[in-house]
């Protein structure tokens, strides 16, 4: 049992060291709020860091993060020109709550649907929240699963070594 | 047998390592010969140690004399511009408790390549699409689960212009290990083919003169239709079935509407005691949202709609469509402990929900705002009148049409209810509070089938209070209480129906959670079952929980007692029994 184990870690290990180069966005394509398609691969925000976050309107966790986000996003916006990017991973039993749920929340974010996890399984997300850091060129440059209270704080510091 | 079980799964596991190296090796030569090579995957372990605990009824015979359980998954994925290409290993060795025993073994579970360029796009391999609200054909994979209903086959998607989409997926599903080729058949695996096209068209999209117009409309059709082998010596099984659905999606402004109707034509099968009645469905959507302020209005109705690859299948097996509940989705233990699921032979549903923020600066919004949610939902069974056959009134009997149904009847029937009421409040920089009051009314009976159980009626209340020590500590309780009620009043109980009660009745559940952020968090909690009818059952459930999580690294190591009940992701729910032991969680992205 424990050589089995070993073995699947370690070929995945050796398989995750090949893989040491950041990142481009998929090509995936999402519909955002007002219906309009979104190509995630040609995302982007003039140079200026993207971040993008994953959630549920069934997430305690991605709901505080939002919340915590939202009380800060007009400074970050004022002083890096960042851009943040919602995906809600709600599948077709809460697809028509997520608009009036965000306005309801007073977000401002650009939000997306990710109706059947597309985007979720193509950027390797296990479990909401999950969030992801994009340059000025369009790769990924710094990733963070869960949510714990002030985790934005570290968010905000990765944001800024990229304006720098 | 064991030795031998042993050697060919680790026959699959070097198999796996020869791959996963090919294909490592792959983007190494890819990297130094073609400029855009990228791999990028993920894994993901739950390893549970069992320890006995009769009072919870853990012994080594309910758990099989398993000791351990472990769920696993690698994922690796290969892209290079318009292509991709990706594969992922699972293994359960052997499942861990809850878990359906056809998952044992280890595998490569899934893999394809892509090729899309926008204007055309194939798939090969494991497929996972969803026609517009899923009602007639969706694949997904929940591994947190234990459930993927992919398809395997092939897919096309076409962009003919700006605005048209058009789908076609054809293959055959998953059924946890079984083989994909028919020669290769146990009677056990045997499923059909499916097969499936879908059309979408934006107008706003299409029409350049309404690119920016204020009214937004979508149409969308699909037809999808599975092809099986009638196995029965006594029915007549259709041997083609097809389902279609329309869809129009409509907004104006702050005003959206969405609605999407499904027709299935007779498909008798396990679930619907093999009646030759025809499948509806209908599933209507209507918004308003401004800033501060969102409404939102759902109706449902579903009649016989069950739409499996093999007409012998239960519970999730093999489902080709998926119609979501629609009823609002809980976030803590007590309320989720009764959560919804479809009904798929017939249910009327309706939810309204308003998310309203009280502004800031304002007497009652105070200086960060306060959040506010009221949902009502409610789910009734439809009305069934029973129908002529051999000169005598039948309901529901199998090989008959089954029953007719008013569209518009809701039957007095009640599964489900949920009323409920949240606040969410910043009340200083360092004071967070969520409270939130539920009154719910759960048809365990039909729900769970359990039968006989009685209307679990409940009040349900929880306090959520974070407080933030400095920038990087910070601590959060959470009371959580459930209030049964009737369940007590005039209470009888045979030795033989015990079993029905366990954790029934009345709960308490307390939770502290401190965390260091970024990496750490230290969790302890007991939910309290003090007021279960039979005393017996009332027991603790006490856990205890420390979580690591550096980038999109989490190493969670847990222990304790977990209480029988409905574990839910993503809006699929499943029962896991109680259990007791140690758990270890590490999952990575990368």
């Amino acid at each position: 049992m424990k050589k089995l184990t070993t073995l699947l870690l370690m070929t995945l290990l050796v398989a995750g060291l090949h893989a040491q180069t950041k990142t481009d966005l998929p090509n995936v394509t999402l519909k955002d709020l007002n219906g309009k398609d979104v190509n995630i691969s040609k995302l982007s925000n003039n140079g200026k860091p993207i971040v993008i976050t994953f959630w549920a309107t069934w997430c305690a966790p991605c709901i505080k993060e939002h919340n915590a986000l939202s009380d800060v996003y007009d400074d970050w916006q004022d002083e890096t020109g960042v851009k943040i990017y919602s995906v809600s991973i709600d599948d077709s039993r809460s697809t028509a709550k997520v608009k009036p749920f965000v306005e309801g929340k007073g977000w401002d974010f650009n939000v997306l649907l990710d109706v059947n996890s597309e985007l979720k399984r193509a950027m390797n997300v296990s479990n909401p929240p999950h969030t992801f850091l994009i340059d000025g060129k369009g790769k990924i440059v710094y990733q963070h699963t869960g949510y714990l209270e002030g985790a934005e704080e570290e968010l905000y510091e990765e944001i800024q070594k990229l304006v720098k | 047998m064991f030795v031998v079980y042993i050697s060919q799964s680790m026959r699959k596991i070097l198999l796996s390592i020869l791959c996963l190296s090919a294909l490592g090796c792959l983007s190494v030569r890819a990297q130094s010969l073609l400029e855009g090579s990228q791999v990028n995957g993920s894994f993901q372990i739950d390893g549970q140690y069992y320890m006995p605990d009769a009072a919870i009824d853990i012994t080594p015979e309910s758990i099989n004399g398993k000791k351990l359980g472990l769920n696993g998954f690698g994922k690796l994925q290969y892209t290079n511009g318009n292509f991709s290409a990706g594969l992922r290993f699972e293994a359960f060795l052997p499942q861990m408790n809850g878990f359906r025993d056809e998952l044992n073994g280890v595998g490569l579970a899934n893999f394809y390549a892509s090729y899309d360029d926008g204007t055309i796009g194939f798939t090969v391999g494991d497929i996972y699409d969803q026609f517009g609200s899923g009602m007639v054909f969706r694949t997904y994979e929940e591994w947190s689960l234990g459930m993927d209903n992919s398809l395997r086959g092939a897919r096309v998607v076409f962009r003919p212009t700006q605005g048209v989409t058009i789908k076609g997926v054809y293959g055959r599903q998953r059924y946890f290990w079984a083989p994909y080729l028919e020669r290769d058949f146990k009677d056990s695996d045997y499923r059909g083919i499916v097969r499936g096209v879908d059309a979408e068209w934006d107008l706003n999209q299409s029409i350049p003169s309404m690119n920016d117009a204020k009214f937004h409309a979508t149409l969308g059709g699909s037809f999808v239709s599975k092809k099986q082998a009638d196995k029965s010596t006594s029915l007549n099984i259709p041997e083609n079935v097809c389902a279609s659905a329309a869809r129009v999606n409509l907004a104006y402004g702050r005003f959206a509407f969405s609605t999407e109707y499904a027709y299935k034509i007779n498909d008798p099968s396990a679930i619907n005691n093999f009646i030759y009645h025809e499948g509806r469905a209908l599933l209507s959507s209507l918004s308003y949202s401004q800033k501060g302020l969102g409404v939102v209005l759902q109706v449902k109705r579903v009649d016989n709609m069950s739409f499996k690859s093999m007409y012998t299948a239960k519970e999730n097996d093999l489902d080709i469509n998926f119609i979501p509940p629609i009823n609002y989705t809980h976030t803590h233990s007590l309320p989720s402990m009764y959560t919804y699921s479809t009904q798929p032979n017939g249910e009327m549903a309706a939810q309204f929900q308003v998310n309203y923020t009280i502004p800031k600066g304002t007497a009652l919004g105070g200086k960060y705002g306060t959040k506010l949610t009221f949902n009502y939902s409610q789910v009734n069974d439809i009305v069934r009148d029973s129908i002529e056959f051999n000169h005598a009134m039948t309901l529901n009997e199998s090989g008959t049409l089954g029953y007719t149904s008013k569209f518009f009847a809701v039957s007095d029937k009640v599964f489900f209810r949920d009323i409920n009421f949240e606040i969410d409040k910043k009340i200083s920089k360092d004071w967070h509070i969520t409270a939130q009051y539920i009154n719910m009314l759960y048809d365990m009976e039909t729900i769970e089938g359990h039968a006989n159980a009685p209307m679990v009626k409940a009040n349900i209340g929880f306090v959520d209070v974070t407080y933030k020590i400095n920038k990087k500590q910070s601590i959060r309780f959470e009371l959580q209480g459930l209030w049964e009620n009737e369940v007590h009043k005039g209470f009888v109980y045979d030795e033989s129906e015990k079993k029905d009660y366990q954790k029934r009745g009345d709960w308490l559940a307390g939770l502290i959670e401190y965390s260091i952020t970024p990496h750490w968090s230290f969790s302890i909690g007991d939910k309290w079952n003090y007021g279960n009818p039979v005393p017996e059952y009332r027991d603790h459930y006490f856990s205890g929980n420390l979580t690591y999580i550096k980038d999109a690294t989490r190493i969670m190591l847990s222990g304790g007692r977990q209480s029988e009940g409905v574990v839910c992701v993503g809006g699929v729910c499943r029962t896991v029994p109680a259990s007791s032991g140690v758990s270890l969680t590490v999952s990575t992205s990368f």
